[in-house]
């Protein structure tokens, strides 16, 4: 394998590992205050499919993207009066949200478009286009270093690099602000939160709506920059994926980025058999790949390497004692 | 002593739910310019009104049976198998192998045959997240959705590597042989002279579903080990206490809950299909859950909820066909369901446990109030 190819796989890594990384962290603010939630996958479909009509419609991909958020919020929203306020099953409402998000998207979409349950191809200003750096045309064509940065570092989509961004962002939020060690307590012991005088509602709301935001930018980014307009089932099971990584980074913001570019370089490998066969020197099935992450959760989450630890409260309605 | 009469509780909370439901997506019917009366009375004539609509319920309806008793046994134990649809396309491999490597010489020993490797491979597939909650601490809802995406990648690579005869395209194994064909309802019912439909693909796997209820109800509400799987998911410390092994009637629970999604098998792929595809199951596994939670995991509630959701599968299409409504309508449904009734369901009981609190202070004689003598 030549340094351009290592370069383009490199680069694929990081477009396909964007959406996870920022339902990833979504999962992690929701999950690290206690709200177990298996809607990502739901949340980013719908955000996907608003962000796109919206796109389509006004072919603003800005008010995309903020429709998209909108549609995420809503179903947090839900998410959160289900399992906050009618403390409900958290992990119900999760999949009731998911299956709300596939219908929907579809029935809406034949509704406003009638294309059998797609949006129309985004054209240009409908979607989010790579941004080229400054000075990457200029050094592309210096050995090594050129490509790297004019191919592999420049040229994403403003999304990447805000989710790229992100991470320091929740690092720093929830390990360096009062906010983020209020929501890492909600989430661990939530009655010493309320002994406190703090709202655990409160929190916990705020920590559902910031995976909302999360999940919105995530779906918008796959109909608004990864492909040109919304597909039925578009999201792929890329929210769990997502809550693979998750785990797979015991619930820590630096862990989910490496934990989802793995994911994604697993993905972008997929798609190029070859360079899985010119490197191993032997032929690995597609399929096998594809379920390489989950295999490695579950071996994960077994504490066979490494054992992963989820937030104690995680799961369980806050009852204030009578 | 309970707030709500037990009636109130067991039926009119899943009413109110359901009703909810119903209204909410008469709504979104409404919303998307068709008139939802017309869309019920679509429904009920595609469904109902042949014996070719019953039979493609009734299909349905066997496989939301299994699926969703698979869910109910496994929430008796408080443990919730949300991998059913994984489960159940193991169950298929079982099937498939089970009908195309034994030469069978009669349909009712294929059936026993290929009924006890769904169920063995489904159990097997519920086993290891089982094992791993019981013994590592992992938790199993998202051990079983891991493995039903593992079973998907699994199964495409079976059938295309493996299975797949020489020369085929399509992902599939080669058709079953002649005698492992199961008889329809139309088979079954002729020698009693009713007219059935012969193109609809309800089986004898309907009876087996049936019998499945039954035998369930029996293990849950009259054998020991039954209730030592409700004692366990009431509260696993008293179970603990009372000498119950949490590992065993995790491990039994979930093995029991796996071979039922399993078994679904022999009514999509070896009563309809009769060969195996990818993605036979089509999403059942998932709809398990909401029978299980709709029939409130009780047999008899399942095979309701199995049966209206085998209306809603079948009128759903007869939608689709006749109208501009696309069939995830059914998804919507279906998601509404495992909402009001399954996460929302505090949101109904609430105010209707206020309400039964006002009637019962409202007939309780009130206690006298001494007057109050004002404090010098």
């Amino acid at each position: 394998m030549d340094y351009l190819t290592l370069i383009q796989l490199l680069d694929s890594t990081v477009r396909l590992a964007t959406p996870l990384l920022l339902a990833c962290l979504a999962g992690l603010f929701s999950e690290r205050a206690g709200i177990f939630d298996i809607g990502l996958e739901g949340k980013m479909l719908a955000a996907a499919f608003f962000s796109a009509a919206l796109a389509a419609i006004t072919g603003n991909v800005w008010l995309g993207l903020l429709a998209g958020i909108g549609a995420s919020l809503a179903l947090s929203a839900l998410h959160g009066v289900a399992s906050i306020t009618f403390r409900g099953n958290q992990l119900i409402s999760g999949v009731a949200i998911n299956f709300l998000a596939a219908g929907m998207t579809v029935l809406i979409a034949q509704d406003w478009f009638q294309q059998g349950g797609r949006t129309p191809s985004l054209m240009a200003g409908g979607r989010f286009e790579g941004i080229t750096l400054p000075g990457a045309e200029a050094i592309a064509d210096v050995p090594f270093f050129g490509p790297l940065y004019a191919e592999l570092i420049s040229g994403h989509s403003i999304l990447v690099y805000m989710a790229l961004a992100a991470v320091p962002l929740t690092w720093w939020l929830l390990y360096r602000t009062r906010f983020g060690l209020r929501l890492r307590a909600v989430g661990e012991n939530p009655a010493s939160v309320d002994t406190a005088g703090i709202s655990v509602v409160g929190l916990r709301y705020a920590a559902v709506a910031i995976c909302g935001v999360l999940c919105g930018i995530a779906g918008a980014y796959l109909s608004t920059a990864l492909q040109a307009g919304f597909v039925k089932d578009m999201s792929a099971g890329r929210g769990f994926i997502a809550l693979a990584a998750l785990i797979f980074a015991k619930w820590r913001p630096w862990y989910a980025l490496w934990a989802t570019l793995l994911f994604g370089l697993f993905g972008a490998l997929e798609t190029r058999p070859d360079v899985i066969e010119a490197v191993i020197g032997m032929r690995v099935q597609g399929q096998l790949l594809g379920a390489l992450p989950y295999v490695m959760t579950v071996i994960i989450l077994a504490g066979f390497v490494g054992k992963a630890v989820p937030p104690r409260a995680g799961g369980e309605p806050y009852i204030k004692e009578r | 002593m309970d707030v709500m009469p037990k009636w109130a509780e067991v039926i009119l909370v899943p009413l109110i739910s359901l009703l909810l439901a119903a209204i909410i997506s008469a709504l979104v019917i409404l919303a998307i310019g068709e008139d939802p009366i017309a869309a019920v009375n679509l429904m009920i004539t595609g469904a109902l009104g042949s014996t070719y609509g019953w039979g493609y319920t009734l299909y349905y309806a066997t496989n939301f049976m299994f699926t969703g008793l698979a869910v109910a046994i496994a929430f008796h134990a408080r443990l919730f198998n949300i991998g059913g649809e994984g489960q159940a396309m193991l169950g298929g491999l079982g099937v498939a192998l089970a009908c195309l490597y034994i030469p069978w010489p009669h349909w009712t020993l294929a059936l026993l045959g290929a009924t006890a490797m769904a169920a063995l491979f489904g159990a097997v597939w519920a086993a290891v997240p089982a094992w791993l909650q019981a013994k590592r601490g992992s938790h199993i809802v998202i051990t079983t959705i891991m493995f039903n995406f593992i079973a998907a990648a699994l199964l495409n690579y079976v059938l295309v590597n493996l299975l797949r005869p020489k020369g085929q395209m399509d992902p599939a194994t080669a058709r079953f042989p002649e005698a492992t064909q199961l008889p329809t309802l139309h088979d079954l019912l002729a020698p009693f002279g009713i007219e059935f439909s012969k193109a609809a693909p309800a089986n004898v796997s309907f009876l087996v579903a049936v019998l499945a209820c039954v035998a369930l109800w029996v293990l849950i509400w009259r054998t020991r080990l039954g209730y030592e799987i409700r004692a366990y998911g009431h509260s696993e410390s008293a179970a603990k206490y009372a000498g119950i092994s949490p590992v065993k009637i995790t491990m039994i629970a979930m093995i029991i809950s796996g071979a039922l999604a399993g078994m679904m098998a022999i009514n999509n792929v070896m009563g309809e299909a009769e060969r195996l595809v990818l993605n036979s199951t089509e999403g059942a596994g998932f709809i398990g859950i909401a029978v299980a939670l709709m029939g409130r995991s009780h047999p008899v509630g399942v095979f309701i909820a199995a049966i209206l959701f085998g209306f809603l599968y079948q009128g759903g299409a007869e939608l689709a066909l006749w109208t501009s409504i696309p069939r995830e309508l059914i998804v919507v449904i279906q998601a509404l369901v495992i909402l009001f009734t399954g996460a929302l369901d505090n949101m109904v009981r609430m105010p209707l446990e206020k309400l039964f609190l006002a009637a019962r202070r409202a007939r309780a004689p009130k206690p006298e109030r001494k007057p109050v003598e004002p404090a010098e």
